[in-house]
């Protein structure tokens, strides 16, 4: 675990602001974990906001829903903030009134839901672990044994990012719905939200609630990462190779909650999310709640003006989001943060020789050697990367961050990772 | 449409941190001993250091130029070998002698192995055991403190182990550096001031210098007399190259464990060797070798101190 500098003074103190109906929103096709889901419009079709566009027959997948009203105008590849380029319904806004009121349900109805409703709520809306891993909800609300305990993740560690935090202190009771529904879901009784001290208000709006224990977190990266929060919150360790379902516990972080609640009080599928737009070239940092599928350089002019060109545009936060290579990249369900960097914040850095000054052993917070794995995969020793671990590395970018010599650590750990799956 | 963004893998920040600011900041923390030593000894003290400085950064150069390779003299570390190497010579000594320790230390110490973070053993106690082996009379002559002429004069653990009775030297006087011995070792008090600021800076952590030191201080206590538990553990810590060798050549990067718990075996390693040459061995002092010693181990003591990994046991 390290410390990192924060800046999320860019934006922690700007109340959500609604991003303006776009004319055009690229939807891609697989915005989740799982399964690419089949289009279920053909160009040409006119769609109503929230109305299911594309679906699957499978098992882990998520389907996908109309963010505006309109017209398909296409159905092609596109930029995907992930996978590069991806398959993408595109939809033109045909002017018509966007103020769908979707199906709300009353206090008594939701009080008759069976897990069963809740489960098949949650997957007909589409929605997806909204941290960034993008695993489908309603696969993790429908677990192979009974569980105990629910985490509900208020960590926000990436750097910049404050979308979470926002969320937390605006949307507590709609939260604290949300966190119920799910307990009662699953028959939980022991339900914690862990938050960073960094975040204060949000700590303070999530004290008192009946039946939901406040655990204050140190800001720590990656204190949000599903195995350090299950650590530093109930002091046990996801054993090798098991699932934190393994230990009667479940995860969900704060902004999933959210769209859970809104699913189920609302009847409103996974149509929008928030997005911190931030960076120091930015005029106006914000944290904007978007219509999936809207290009980025929108909310960049949105954000504007500019103070100067991005050299860098990031989706996610700076520790483990991807940099794109377009401007033209929608936000699709898993894109929790936009980070612009100017030409010397992203100046690529010089690598140099490994001086074993063990820094990144000490920062590893699962407990790799990742200098050594490093060795091992630049000299293409599988059998020995596997050996030092690379397989439990969980990504969080530390040993490159703290890297004197710069080194590739991370890259090449990833490398060793694929090859050890072979 | 912008199509000129840079696209690399994350993480996308970085620590303020490079190779050159640890090794300039090495470079500054090894000043207070050589201030010291240049007023103990004089001015002979500053020429043996800067000649040892410049040769080791010159043979470098050489070498990269030679090999083609990239000159890497600004990164810092020649600089901290050069030095670290004349910290560990009399100030009386001929000046072509750093010149060939330093050469030989840079290129047979370093560069053969492949350069800065390749080298087995520590490069500058690689040249110091050369010029041992090779001109012992010029390596244990010393000049005696504050006098600033070449008055002979023992070290105090030289005089111990030639059952001497030690001229009258206080702890104190130890402290401070007032004894015969090599240019960078006798100012405990300077060295400390290094070390702290390597400390406070994270540049080096307390596991190996604390075991080191205390390892060697717990076994001359036990052994280091005639009589069991007897010993002067003390002296042991304030003469000779202990306090230089712990906190600014055992730390050495390149040529020590990687995890705590490696750290804390190569500590104890050197201290026990440190302890056995100096009580039983033929030299009076053994810093330079138990830590070369222990440089040797270091793979094999990786290999068995692996940190445990999240989730197994």
């Amino acid at each position: 675990m390290v410390k990192l500098t924060e800046n999320k003074h860019y934006s922690e103190n700007k109340a959500i602001e609604k991003f303006p109906v776009p004319s055009k929103v690229y939807l891609p096709l697989i915005q989740h974990l799982g399964k690419i889901c089949n289009p279920e419009v053909k160009v040409g079709d006119t769609v109503k906001l929230g109305q299911r566009i594309a679906s699957m027959q499978a098992n882990v997948y998520a389907p996908i829903h109309a963010s505006i009203s309109g017209v398909v105008s296409a159905i092609r590849d596109w930029p995907h903030p992930v996978l590069g380029r991806a398959k993408a319904i595109v939809l033109e806004n045909n002017g018509e009134l966007d103020e769908a009121v979707f199906g709300l349900r009353s206090r008594q109805e939701i009080n008759k839901l069976t897990p069963a409703d809740i489960r098949k709520i949650v997957l007909d809306a589409g929605i997806v672990g909204m941290g960034g891993a993008s695993f489908p909800t309603h696969i993790k609300l429908n677990p192979p044994k009974q569980l105990n305990t629910l985490i509900i993740n208020g960590a926000e560690c990436e750097p910049y990012l404050t979308a979470d935090s926002r969320l937390m202190v605006e949307k507590t009771a709609e939260i604290v719905e949300g966190v119920r529904l799910i307990a009662a879901c699953l028959g939980i009784k022991e339900v914690y939200i862990g938050i960073e001290d960094n975040k204060p208000e949000a700590i303070k709006a999530f004290s008192g609630f009946a039946g939901i224990e406040v655990k204050v977190l140190k800001s720590d990266y990656p204190q949000g990462g599903e195995k350090q929060l299950i650590q530093n919150i109930l002091g046990k360790q996801i054993p090798r190779g098991k699932l934190p379902f393994d230990l009667g516990v479940l995860v969900q972080n704060v902004a999933t909650v959210y769209a859970v609640y809104e699913a189920v009080f609302k009847g409103k599928p996974l149509i929008e999310r928030l997005v911190t737009v931030t960076g120091s070239c930015l005029e106006n940092p914000k944290n904007l709640l978007v219509r999936l599928g809207t290009p980025i350089k929108n909310l960049i002019d949105f954000c504007g003006p500019l103070k100067e060109e991005p050299a860098k545009i990031i989706i996610g936060g700076p520790m483990m989001g991807i940099a794109q290579y377009t401007d033209e990249v929608p936000i699709i369900k898993s894109s929790g943060g936009l980070l612009l960097m100017n030409a010397k914040e992203a100046k690529p850095l010089e690598e140099g020789p490994c001086i074993r000054c063990a820094a990144c052993v000490r920062g590893c917070p699962v407990g790799l050697m990742p200098c050594q794995i490093n060795l091992a995969s630049e000299r293409s020793l599988w059998s020995l990367t596997k050996e030092y671990g690379a397989g439990d590395c969980i990504e969080c970018g530390i040993c490159n961050y703290v890297c004197p010599a710069h080194r590739m650590l991370l890259q090449t750990i990833k490398r060793a990772k694929l090859e050890g799956l072979r | 449409m912008r199509n000129n963004l840079i696209v690399s893998g994350s993480p996308h920040i970085h620590k303020q941190e490079s190779i050159p600011r640890i090794m300039w900041t090495v470079v500054i923390s090894l000043i207070p001993a050589g201030v010291a030593g240049v007023i103990i000894f004089g001015l002979d003290a500053l020429w043996v250091t800067l000649v040892a400085l410049v040769a080791a950064v010159l043979t470098e150069i050489i070498f990269e130029v030679l090999t083609k390779k990239k000159i890497t003299v600004m990164d810092g570390s020649a600089v901290i070998t050069g030095i670290l190497l004349a910290y560990n010579l009399p100030s009386g000594v001929p000046l072509w002698l750093p010149i060939v320790g330093a050469v030989f230390s840079i290129a047979i110490g370093k560069q053969v192995f492949g350069g800065l973070g390749q080298n087995i053993f520590n490069p500058a106690l690689i040249g110091r055991v050369f010029l041992m082996a090779s001109w012992p009379k010029y390596m244990t002559t010393f000049v005696k403190p504050l006098s600033y002429d070449t008055i002979a004069s023992a070290t105090p653990l030289a005089a111990l182990k030639e059952g001497k009775i030690l001229e009258h030297i206080s702890y104190l006087d130890l402290f401070l550096g007032k004894r015969g011995g090599c240019i960078g070792e006798v100012c405990i008090l300077a060295l400390l001031i290094g070390a702290a600021i390597l400390l406070y800076k994270g540049y080096i952590s307390w596991h190996i210098p604390a075991t080191y030191i205390f390892t060697t201080a717990v076994f001359t206590y036990i052994f280091g007399a005639k009589q069991l538990f007897h010993g002067d553990w003390l002296f042991h810590i304030l003469s000779g190259g202990l306090i230089l060798g712990a906190f600014f050549m055992a730390t050495d990067y390149v040529a020590t464990p990687l995890t705590a718990k490696g750290q804390l075996i190569f500590g104890v390693g050197c201290g026990l060797l440190t302890a056995i040459i100096r009580i039983w061995g033929g030299y009076p002092e053994g810093v330079s070798y138990a830590i070369l010693m222990m440089n040797a181990a270091t793979p094999f003591i990786d290999r068995y101190t692996k940190n445990r990994i999240y989730g197994t046991s």
